[in-house]
């Protein structure tokens, strides 16, 4: 194959993702500049590997490498967002039990059916790094937890784990806000 | 399955991602359990809550043009690289034997214009094949030749002239920041029936009257001229003579 014709077959089936590609960086990197940045590092990255893509989920090997571009770029200039991944697994597990929150009574859903987009958005982008991720794929994406797993790097368990440990923290960060404007205007 | 169970389930629960098994058990339990009902209702209502609010961000239009242009120089260097690539290492000593002759002959100038209006012609080609594809044609939507020109400033070397065609049967959609020719330049959007006209526009002078002004490419027809100091090219899928009087209504004056 020429270089041209490689690089035509990789644009027609790499382009297509971009805005998914974007999405997901925009959602870790938190900023259209660092997110843009990413992704062009993820395409050129993509591309140098595309002979090593061995057919499959495109979509997902993809995600995976813009996803591993991210945290590269957090590496490089933000270290302090990265948790170990140790710390929030031990998170995930323990410290506090996930009955707590998903128990709800009607009051407290009275008062999350007033959250709103924005308040949503800001919630998001303030959980740590391996929560945000697995949310927005799974929300935003409408990934499988299979592609999750794969595009994360982590086994379908823990895609599971901290999923429901991301939608514990938004419901608690919502109450929380919530109660606390509750609080101030009334 | 007890509450403890269903509690830690749920959210898989919703997701459908439980297996068969766990479903039956799981939801045996819900059967006589009003507060898990709840729990569940509530998961389900917290997931719509974040699918309708969370903002999906869009690639801006001009990622895909930066991207190509990273893609092409990746190949290497564009700036030397001639537009056949195929096999261009295995000739390289020939080539620069070939140059060397060339260098000594008065056509030096005359093949080296050609070469670059050629590679420029690929680009533009590129550059819109790339925003089609990736389906971002559109930075700034707008028919208003007066929304779309102010948003150039600051963004561009230049000041690109915008007029609304639709009198001509060519309205104005938007327009974007594209890459040709290793820098940033204004592609302006119009269309003509289902058609997608672009039209770049790059500062300065591109080589005038040696790549021809007409031309076609990989099944789309190109027109460049020069008008002001600026290089023009229109780009689109439309017949050639469709593309002629897209030309002329660009570069008829305005009134």
């Amino acid at each position: 194959m020429t270089d041209d014709s490689r690089t035509r077959r990789f644009e027609r089936l790499a382009l297509p993702h971009l805005d998914a590609a974007y999405n997901l960086a925009r959602w870790l990197m938190r900023n259209d500049h660092d997110a843009e940045d990413a992704v062009q590092d993820a395409y050129l990255r993509a591309f140098n590997y595309f002979g090593s893509f061995q057919g499959g989920n495109f979509r997902a090997w993809m995600l995976m490498i813009v996803r591993r571009c991210c945290y590269d770029g957090l590496a490089r200039n933000r270290p302090t967002e990265l948790v170990s991944v140790e710390d929030i697994d031990a998170l995930a597990a323990g410290a506090e039990p996930l009955s707590d929150a998903s128990r709800v009574d009607d009051p407290e859903r009275a008062l999350l059916r007033r959250a709103d987009a924005a308040l949503v958005n800001e919630l998001i982008a303030e959980l740590p790094p391996p929560f945000r991720e697995v949310l927005v794929l799974r929300e935003l994406h409408d990934c499988a937890y299979r592609e999750i797993a794969e595009i994360a790097a982590i086994p379908v368990g823990t895609v599971m784990s901290r999923l429901a440990r991301a939608r514990k923290l938004l419901q608690r960060g919502m109450k929380r806000r919530l109660k606390k404007d509750d609080g101030n205007g009334l | 399955m007890d509450c403890n169970d269903v509690t830690r389930a749920s959210s898989s629960y919703v997701d459908g991602e439980l297996d068969a098994a766990a479903v039956a058990a799981l939801e045996r339990h819900l059967e006589g359990c009003a507060d898990c009902r709840l729990g569940v209702e509530h998961q389900r209502e917290l997931s719509q809550l974040v699918r309708r609010g969370a903002q999906r961000f869009a690639a801006p239009g001009h990622l895909a043009g930066r991207i190509g242009a990273a893609l092409d120089a990746a190949k290497g260097d564009a700036r030397v690289v001639p537009l056949r690539r195929a096999a261009w290492r295995p000739l390289a000593l020939a080539a620069s034997f070939v140059l060397a002759m060339i260098l000594s002959s008065g056509a030096t100038w005359l093949v080296a214009a050609y070469d670059r209006q050629d590679r420029l012609t690929q680009e533009v080609v590129s550059s819109h094949v790339r925003a089609l594809l990736s389906n971002r044609m559109i930075d700034i939507a707008s028919s208003d030749q007066h929304t779309v020109k102010p948003w150039f400033s600051g963004k561009l070397d230049l000041a690109p002239p915008v007029r609304d065609l639709t009198t001509a049967g060519f309205p104005l959609v938007g327009g974007r920041l594209d890459y040709v020719g290793q820098r940033p330049v204004a592609a302006l959007v119009y269309r003509h029936n289902q058609h997608v006209i672009d039209l770049f526009i790059l500062p300065g002078d591109a080589a005038p009257g040696v790549a021809p002004p007409a031309t076609s490419r990989q099944g789309y027809a190109l027109r460049r001229w020069r008008d002001g100091g600026m290089t023009f090219w229109a780009i689109s899928d439309l017949a050639p003579e469709d593309l002629d009087k897209f030309e002329l209504a660009v570069r008829a004056p305005a009134n």
